[in-house]
């Protein structure tokens, strides 16, 4: 095993003995690959052909005209097969794994997003395919669950620990350390051992490269702020990484603000100043943990940002400043949705919501002639549950109540 | 390669002259209490165990299994932290004369600062620490304080482990050596078999450290396959088991059953 995957002080590969091997395996597959114009090439071509590649970027014209301050873009990553960025990671994942000559994919996930990307490229890809998922996140988020198991998944719900994305990452490792001689571990998100953090960040670039063509194309130049949702922080990596060397582009990460600072319900690792530098789950962040290095349980109304840790490659950009971190809370996240479907005919996720909530309270103190850029990592599908509860909409309560009384009279098959 | 001298490597040693085969116990600190760890540690020394792992309870026990990982979650309910598990650590290395171990992740050392954790261990009579998320490539720190303060790093060989990573982790090792019967986390069965025996031969010549086999090791059967081809049998998860189905009581009996 080589020393390597650094980012300042964070990053690393914190892993069990068992697994020395595997990762050694996986980081020579992963260099081969980036050094083969062939592999990017395939990749690109699967994604343009299989999902929606290039996704567009739609300007806000309602809201940019409402908030009366900058232009406002939005990259369009749910219009990628299955609804988010996730796919980016999932398809690259999925050819490296063909490169391994491995046979079965295992994932985590947190909102499903993930878990529903792994198990549709497994079943594109002839995988087999087991989904690790917080028993709390399967419980919130049925529908995901529901097409993970049509495309041929087995959904193991994770019982242990707070039974969300941390936990659900702890049972797929030691799903790994047994299974690995046949199985690649498709990690979600750009966190994790070297070379996890890496080549996510790889793969989801693609987002970044397009987005910077498509604002220089459409405006004739670089946008002064460009906004991602950040929970593992893969969607951001992917669009931060198109204008990283652009010094004038105010990079801008959004946390989950849960319930507000000073609450401890949150999920703001590098936003609010709760979170110390730690190592667990393979690698060296900031982690929301108590002084002996337990894990704290987090909220966020979103599951896919709800979440312990924090690239570290994002800690290092936070260090460095090169990246401005806030946190949207609860209630200003569902509000932006609202406003977003209302006024755009857009439906962004809960976790994509947050880049939305914070661009629109930045956005009025800027000029008319100045842009930003949203990264709309996902659509909202999956929220429908959480989004009906937190507006409470009584025609939704009304229509699963019915339906729950049609379950139990046994009208409906 | 010369290890340098450790108190829990002369003393296996010393066991060893009188032992053809050397039993270690593994317990959660805290779990499902700092009174009952106490009591289990008594009766397992009077059962005949020859060296024990204390583990430190941590909210992310990647490398442990079912058994492992819920008395870890129960104990950090249950209150535990690390400045009680120092302290219970201590009466336990004052009380009973045999070698004790931490085994805990690396946060806990990081968190507590990797020195101070170090320096603390060896001041309360801990003789060596098992970190099974720290390779030795991260772990520079960990090691120099251990060197330092004449404590053992034990690190681990796997059936996956190549032989100049053995090597390796040998340099970096003092102590003993523990080797994982199978792939896989703490708590399941292994079938022991002639290519068990085979992987032990490759531990065994990889290291000129005594060499400890765990993972599964379950029963008088289990023990009696490892004599001759290790010099200590691990029994971890196990010991919980009996604990959470006959009680504290059930330990003492199960653990003569082993050494009979």
């Amino acid at each position: 095993m080589k020393n390597s995957g650094y980012y300042s002080q964070f990053g690393g590969a914190f892993i069990p003995e068992i697994l020395v091997p595997t990762f050694d395996e996986l980081e020579t597959a992963y260099l081969e690959a980036k050094d083969d114009p062939k592999f990017w090439q395939e990749y690109l071509e699967l994604m343009s052909t299989y999902s929606c590649r290039a996704t567009p970027i739609t300007r806000l014209d309602n809201l940019t005209e409402q908030l009366g301050g900058a232009s406002i873009y939005v990259k369009r990553e749910d219009l990628n097969h299955t609804g988010a960025h996730k796919a980016n990671n999932v398809m690259g994942q999925g050819l490296l794994t063909k490169r391994m000559g491995k046979t079965r994919v295992i994932a985590e996930t947190g909102a499903g997003q993930h878990g529903v990307a792994t198990a549709t490229m497994a079943a594109k890809f002839g995988f087999d395919c087991t989904i690790y998922m917080g028993a709390h996140d399967v419980a919130r988020q049925r529908p995901n669950v529901f097409w993970m198991e049509q495309m041929g998944a087995e959904v193991i719900a994770v019982t242990e620990g707070s039974q969300t994305l941390k936990d659900a990452i702890n049972e797929a490792f030691r799903d790994w350390v047994t299974n690995m001689d046949n199985t690649h571990y498709a990690l979600g998100t750009a966190c994790g051992p070297h070379p996890f953090p890496e080549m996510v960040s790889w793969f989801q670039s693609v987002i970044g490269t397009e987005a910077r063509e498509q604002m220089l194309e459409r405006t004739g130049k670089l946008p002064n702020k460009v906004y991602a949702c950040v929970g593992g922080g893969s969607n951001a990596m992917g669009i931060f990484s198109g204008f990283m060397d652009d010094t004038e582009v105010e990079l801008v990460g959004v946390e989950a603000g849960g319930r507000g600072r000073g609450t401890g319900e949150h999920a703001a690792r590098l936003a609010y100043d709760d979170a110390t530098i730690g190592v667990a789950q393979g690698y060296k962040t900031f982690f929301l943990q108590n002084r002996d290095g337990q894990m704290q349980d987090t909220h966020s109304v979103s599951a896919g940002l709800d979440y312990v840790g924090v690239s570290p490659i994002l800690s290092h950009l936070h260090e460095t400043t090169r990246v401005r971190f806030e946190a949207a809370t609860d209630d200003d996240v569902v509000a932006a949705m609202q406003r977003t479907v209302r006024h755009e005919g857009l439906i962004p996720a809960l976790e994509s919501s947050h880049a939305f909530a914070q661009a629109y309270a930045e956005a009025p103190k800027m000029s008319k002639d100045e842009t930003i850029l949203i990264n709309m990592s996902g659509r909202a599908d999956k929220d429908i549950f959480t989004v009906a509860d937190a507006i409470d909409d009584p025609k939704w309560r009304e229509f699963i109540i019915d339906k729950a009384k049609s379950y139990q009279v046994g009208e409906n098959q | 390669m010369s290890h340098y001298p450790t108190k829990l490597e002369a003393s296996i040693k010393a066991a060893r002259e009188k032992k053809d085969l050397l039993l270690m116990t593994h317990i959660v600190l805290g779990y499902p209490n700092f009174d009952d760890s106490l009591r289990v540690v008594e009766d397992m020394v009077e059962a005949g165990v020859d060296l024990m792992e204390l583990q430190i309870p941590f909210s992310e026990p990647m490398a442990d299994g079912p058994v492992i990982l819920k008395a870890n979650s129960e104990a950090l309910k249950a209150g535990a932290t690390v400045e009680k598990s120092f302290e219970v650590a201590e009466r336990i290395t004052q009380e009973f004369d045999i070698p004790f171990l931490f085994m805990t992740y690396y946060n806990i050392l990081f968190c507590a600062g990797v020195n101070e954790f170090v320096e603390r261990c060896e001041r309360i009579g801990i003789q060596g620490c098992i970190v099974p998320d720290l390779p030795p490539a991260e772990g520079q720190d960990y090691l120099d304080a251990m060197e330092k303060h004449k404590l053992a790093p034990v690190h681990i060989f796997t059936p996956n482990t190549p032989e100049p990573r053995m090597r390796f982790l040998n340099d970096n090792s003092a102590g003993f050596i523990y080797s994982v019967a199978r792939k896989g986390v703490t708590g399941k069965n292994t079938a022991f078999s002639q290519e068990t025996s085979d992987y032990l031969a490759t531990c065994k010549a990889s290291t000129d450290l005594p060499l400890a086999v765990g993972f599964g090791v379950k029963s008088k059967a289990d023990v009696d396959f490892l004599r001759g081809k290790a010099d200590i049998a691990v029994v971890g998860s196990e010991t919980i088991r009996v604990m959470e189905a006959q009680g504290v009581a059930g330990v003492k009996p199960f653990i003569k059953t082993l050494v009979a």
